[in-house]
C-alpha cells in the first residue's frame, strides 16, 4: 500500500474515537409549545435528551399514543456497539500498519457491513417504536404509525421530526469515505502495477512493498 | 431658621391655594409642556413586539396586598405576583404543610402583612440580581427572596421592633438589611400608661446580617434610640460606606392626635449610624444579650419550610457606643433619605418642609471631627444644620417625599401633594424640569436609581390616587402606576397602567442580569421531601391512628393512585403530590372537594401536601386544578370515605 493511503486509513480509524465523545445520531422534535427545543442524542453507548430531561419528556409525551417508553437499559446494541467501534479502529491501524492491500479490502468490507447494519438496526427500533403501540392508548388513529424518519424530516401529529447525524455520525462518514479514497487509490496502483510492475516498486519502494 | 422655615412653607401653601381658586394648574410653577402622555412616539418606546422581551424586571411592592408583583419595563407587563407575607391561594402559599411555616411568627400564624419596600442585594454598591428583600410593616419582618426561583425563601421576625417601615435598605455589598421602628413603644414591652411615651417609649434600628453566600439573615444587632417615628432609610455607599441613614418625625414625642401634635417642630432628624463602630462596639463587648422571642422561618433546598425559635437579641445604646449615631437636622417631618450614586449627598423628603435638604457627607464628617454640635438628644451628638448642608432646592413643589437619582448628576423627587416629579441638579440644588403624574405621587423608582449605578432610561411614579385614569370599577380603583422617560432633558409621560395593592417602592434591574440564572424544574433525584414520590412505584397510602398519609404522584394526564378507599369520616387525611415531570412550565394542580383550604400548585419536581378532614360520608372527586395537556380534564380520581370506624382496611391502586 501508498504511504497515502496507510495514512488515509490510519486518519479514519483515528476519527472513530469521536464516536467517543461526541453522539452519532440526532433526532429532534419541533412543536409550538417547546421553543426550547425537545429531542434525542443518540450516541454508541447511551440515549440521551437533547435537553436535560429531554429523555423522559419525550416518554411522556409518546404515552398518549402508546408508545413504548425508551428505556436505554434495555437496548443491548448500547452495551456492545463501543466493543464494535474499538475493533473497527484497531482493525483500521492494523491495516494502516500492515499495508496489505488484501486486507485494506477486506476492512472496507466489514466496515460497510458494519454500518449497513447498524442503520438497519437503528431503523428497526424506530419501526418497532413506531408500530408497537398499547391498543388502549389515548390517542389512537387508524393508519397512523409514530416511527421517525431515518434520516430527513416527517410530521408526526403536532411534532415535526427530523433525524440527521450528529458529530459522531459525520465522523463515522468520514472515515468510511476515507478508507473508500484508500482502497480506490490501492485499486489504482495495483492496476497501474500490473501493467507496469518495475515502475510501481521503485514509486513504492521500501515503504509500499513490492506486491501485486 | 425655624420661623425663616415656617414662614416659607405657608406662603408656599398659601400661594397654592390662591392658585387652584384662580385656575385648574397646579402649583409646579411649571415650564413643563407635557401633555398626559398618549403620543405615537410614547407609544413606539413602550411597545415590546409579542415574543419578544423587556428590557428591565421592576419589582414593585404589593403593599396591603402583602406579595410583590414583578413587571416588565417599558411594556408594563405584569410577568408574576411573589406569594410573600400574605396567604396566597392560588399557589397554595401558606396553605400547604410544606409552606406554613413561613407566616410563623411570635404571635403564631399570621396570614396578611403589609409589604412595603423592595431592595435588591448588591456588590459594590450596584443591584447584582441575587436576592430581593422586602419589609413587613405590622408584624415586623423581613423577607428574601430568590431571583432564581422567584420564590420567598426566607422571612426573619425583627422583635423589640413596631411597624417595621424604615426597611430593608440594603448596605453596598448586603452586609446588612436594616430595620427601624417606625412606631416607639416600650422596649421590653410593658404594660404601662400611653401618657408614659417620652420616658418609657423606645426605637430600635436593627442591623441583619446577610450571608453572602446563601443569602441567609441573622440579627446582629440593635440599637435603642429615643421614642421617634423611624421612618425611612438608606445606606451609605462609596465615601459614605459604613453609614446608614435613617429619617424620624415625632421628634415631639406625640402619642396622640399626631398629625398635628408630630407636626409642630421645623425640624426632626436624621439619624446617622456608624454601623462599623456598631460593630465594633459588639466586638467589644458593649452590646447587651437581651431576651427576646421571635421566629425565623427558612424555605430548604429541599422545598419544605422550617421555623426556628430564636431567644435573644444583642442591644446597643448610644450612650455605650460613643461615636455610633449623630443627629443631622431635616426639616420637617422627613420621610424618604436617600443617598446620590457617588455616596456624598444624602437628600430628606421632608413632608412638609418648603425645600429639599441636601446633607453633605464629607461636611458631616467635619463636622463629627470638629465636635460642631448644636446639642445632644438623650446623649446623642446634634450636628449644626448650616455645617452639614450642601444646598437646599428652592421651592420644589409640595409634599417632597422620594428621591430617586439618574446617571447624569440628576435627583428626582416624588410631590404628594403638588403630584408631579421634580427633576433637579444634585451639584447645586437647581430645578430642571418638573412633569405631572395622577395622582398623589407616593414612591418613585429608576432602575439602579438608590444605588452607585443607575440604569437612567426610565421613572416609574407610583401613585396613591387613581381616581378617572382608567375605566371605572365600583369604589375600589386600583393604584395607578405611569411609566416616564427621563432618558433627554426634558421628562415624558410615556405610559399608565393600574397596580396590585398599595406599591411603596420598587426595584429595577437590566433583565440580563437575572433571566438567564432562572430555575426551569426542581430535579426530581433531589427531592427530599419525606412523604414525597421519585416514580409512580412509590406511591403510598399509609394509615397511623387516625391520620392518613397518601404519597400521591402527578404526571400528564394522571394521578398515582387514582381510585382510594378506606377513609374515615374525622380522619386527618394528607394529599402529599409530588409533580413527576421534569419539563419547563408543566404544573400540577390539585384540589379535592370540601377542603377548608385552598388548592395546590406544584412545580415540576416538588412535592406540596394539603390536609384535609372528610366530613361526611361518599365518594369525593379530586383533579388537577392547571391546564396540563390535552387530557387534563381526565387528570382526576376519587377518593371513598366511608363512616368512622365502619371503613375497608386501605385500598389503593399504584403499580407494584
Amino acid at each position: 500500500m501508498k504511504t497515502t493511503s496507510r495514512i488515509l486509513v490510519a486518519v479514519a480509524a483515528l476519527s472513530l474515537a469521536t464516536l467517543f465523545v461526541a453522539p452519532m445520531w440526532r433526532v429532534d422534535l419541533q412543536a409550538p409549545q417547546y421553543p426550547e427545543g425537545l429531542g434525542l442524542r443518540i450516541w454508541i453507548n447511551q440515549i440521551r435528551g437533547a435537553t436535560p430531561n429531554g429523555l423522559n419528556s419525550i416518554n411522556g409525551l409518546n404515552h398518549y399514543i402508546g408508545m413504548k417508553a425508551i428505556e436505554p437499559d434495555q437496548i443491548p446494541e448500547l452495551r456492545f456497539m463501543p466493543y464494535v467501534v474499538i475493533g473497527l479502529m484497531l482493525g483500521g491501524l492494523l491495516v494502516a500498519g500492515l499495508g496489505k492491500r488484501g486486507l485494506l479490502y477486506a476492512y472496507l468490507g466489514v466496515f460497510f457491513v458494519i454500518a449497513m447494519a447498524g442503520l438497519y438496526d437503528f431503523w428497526r427500533w424506530e419501526y418497532d417504536y413506531g408500530h408497537n403501540l398499547d391498543p388502549t392508548a389515548a390517542i389512537r388513529i387508524t393508519g397512523m404509525s409514530y416511527q421517525p424518519p431515518l434520516i430527513g424530516g416527517k410530521q408526526l401529529l403536532n411534532f415535526h421530526a427530523t433525524s440527521w447525524p450528529d458529530v459522531g455520525g459525520w465522523a463515522a462518514i468520514v472515515a468510511v469515505s476515507l478508507v473508500v479514497v484508500a482502497a480506490l487509490i490501492e485499486w489504482r496502483a495495483s492496476r497501474a502495477a500490473s501493467r507496469s510492475l518495475p515502475a510501481v516498486a521503485a514509486t513504492n519502494g521500501l515503504v509500499g512493498g513490492i506486491r501485486a | 431658621m425655624s420661623t425663616r422655615h415656617r414662614i416659607r412653607l405657608t406662603g408656599t401653601l398659601v400661594a397654592c391655594a390662591v392658585a387652584a381658586t384662580l385656575v385648574a394648574a397646579s402649583c409646579s410653577r411649571s415650564s413643563s409642556t407635557q401633555t398626559a402622555g398618549g403620543t405615537a412616539d410614547a407609544a413606539q418606546k413602550v411597545y415590546v413586539p409579542p415574543g419578544q422581551y423587556d428590557e428591565f424586571y421592576a419589582f414593585v411592592s404589593g403593599g396591603f396586598s402583602g406579595n410583590m408583583p414583578v413587571y416588565a419595563l417599558p411594556s408594563g407587563r405584569l410577568l408574576r405576583d411573589i406569594p410573600v407575607f400574605s396567604q396566597y391561594p392560588e399557589k397554595g402559599w401558606g396553605y400547604s404543610e410544606q409552606t406554613k411555616p413561613m407566616l410563623m411568627t411570635s404571635y403564631g400564624f399570621i396570614p396578611w402583612d403589609d409589604a412595603h419596600h423592595p431592595e435588591l442585594s448588591q456588590t459594590d454598591g450596584i443591584p447584582d440580581g441575587r436576592w430581593v428583600f422586602v419589609n413587613a410593616n405590622n408584624t415586623p419582618r423581613i423577607a428574601r427572596i430568590s431571583l432564581k426561583t422567584f420564590d420567598t425563601e426566607e422571612i426573619i421576625e425583627i422583635p423589640n421592633s413596631a411597624g417595621n417601615h424604615s426597611s430593608p435598605f440594603v448596605t453596598q455589598n448586603t452586609e446588612y438589611t436594616v430595620a427601624g421602628t417606625r412606631f416607639s413603644v416600650p422596649i421590653p414591652q410593658a404594660d404601662i400608661s400611653i401618657s408614659e411615651y417620652k420616658n418609657r417609649f423606645a426605637g430600635s434600628l436593627s442591623f441583619i446580617k446577610v450571608d453572602s453566600a446563601t443569602g441567609r439573615m441573622a440579627i446582629a444587632f440593635q440599637i435603642l434610640m429615643p421614642g421617634f417615628d423611624y421612618d425611612l432609610s438608606h445606606s451609605g455607599k462609596g465615601p459614605s460606606h459604613g453609614w446608614s441613614f435613617f429619617t424620624s418625625y415625632n421628634s415631639e414625642g406625640a402619642h396622640t392626635l399626631l398629625e398635628k401634635n408630630a407636626s409642630q417642630r421645623d425640624k426632626d432628624f436624621i439619624a446617622a449610624i456608624n454601623w462599623k463602630q456598631a460593630e465594633q462596639c459588639v466586638a467589644d463587648g458593649k452590646a447587651v444579650v437581651t431576651p427576646s422571642r421571635y421566629y425565623h422561618n427558612v424555605m430548604g433546598e429541599n422545598q419544605v419550610a422550617t421555623s426556628e425559635v430564636l431567644t435573644s437579641t444583642k442591644v446597643l445604646t448610644p450612650a455605650t457606643c460613643p461615636g455610633m449615631v449623630y443627629y443631622l437636622p431635616t426639616p420637617k417631618s422627613p420621610h424618604g433619605v436617600d443617598v446620590n450614586p457617588s455616596g456624598e449627598f444624602i437628600a430628606a423628603g421632608g413632608k412638609l418642609a418648603s425645600v429639599i435638604p441636601v446633607h453633605s457627607f464629607a461636611k458631616m464628617m467635619k463636622a463629627i471631627e470638629g465636635k460642631s454640635f448644636e446639642g445632644e438628644v438623650s446623649g446623642i451628638p446634634v450636628l449644626k444644620y448650616d455645617e452639614i448642608i450642601s444646598c437646599e432646592v428652592k421651592e420644589p413643589g409640595l409634599g417632597p417625599l422620594h428621591t430617586e437619582f439618574d446617571d447624569k448628576g440628576n435627583g428626582y423627587t416624588s410631590m404628594f401633594l403638588s403630584s408631579e416629579v421634580v427633576k433637579w441638579r444634585v451639584s447645586d440644588c437647581t430645578v430642571l424640569d418638573r412633569l405631572p403624574t395622577y395622582y398623589s405621587l407616593g414612591h418613585i423608582m429608576i432602575p439602579g436609581g438608590d444605588s452607585r449605578k443607575p440604569w437612567g432610561k426610565y421613572l416609574l411614579a407610583m401613585n396613591k390616587i387613581t381616581k378617572d385614569r382608567y375605566l371605572p370599577t365600583g369604589p375600589e380603583l386600583n393604584q395607578a402606576a405611569q411609566l416616564i422617560d427621563i432618558s433627554g432633558d426634558k421628562m415624558q409621560m410615556l405610559l399608565d397602567f393600574p397596580t396590585i395593592g398599595e406599591p411603596h417602592y420598587a426595584q429595577g434591574i437590566p433583565a440580563s442580569v437575572i433571566k438567564d440564572n432562572q430555575v426551569r424544574t426542581y430535579p426530581l433525584a433531589d427531592n427530599k421531601d419525606p412523604f414525597g414520590s421519585k416514580s409512580e412505584k412509590e406511591a403510598n397510602v399509609v394509615r397511623k391512628g387516625n391520620r392518613v398519609d397518601i404519597s400521591m404522584t402527578a404526571i400528564r394526564s394522571h394521578f398515582v393512585p387514582d381510585n382510594i378507599e378506606g377513609i374515615q369520616v374525622g380522619d386527618s387525611v394528607y394529599f402529599h403530590i409530588t409533580n413527576l415531570e421534569q419539563d419547563w412550565d408543566v404544573p400540577h394542580g390539585f384540589a379535592v372537594t370540601g377542603a377548608h383550604n385552598s388548592e395546590l400548585l406544584i412545580m415540576p419536581g416538588q412535592t406540596r401536601t394539603i390536609a384535609w378532614v372528610p366530613e361526611r360520608i361518599g365518594v369525593f372527586p379530586f383533579y388537577c386544578t392547571d391546564f396540563c395537556s390535552a387530557l387534563h380534564q381526565e387528570m382526576q380520581g376519587y377518593i371513598r370515605v366511608s363512616p368512622k370506624g365502619g371503613a375497608p382496611a386501605i385500598a389503593f391502586n399504584a403499580p407494584k
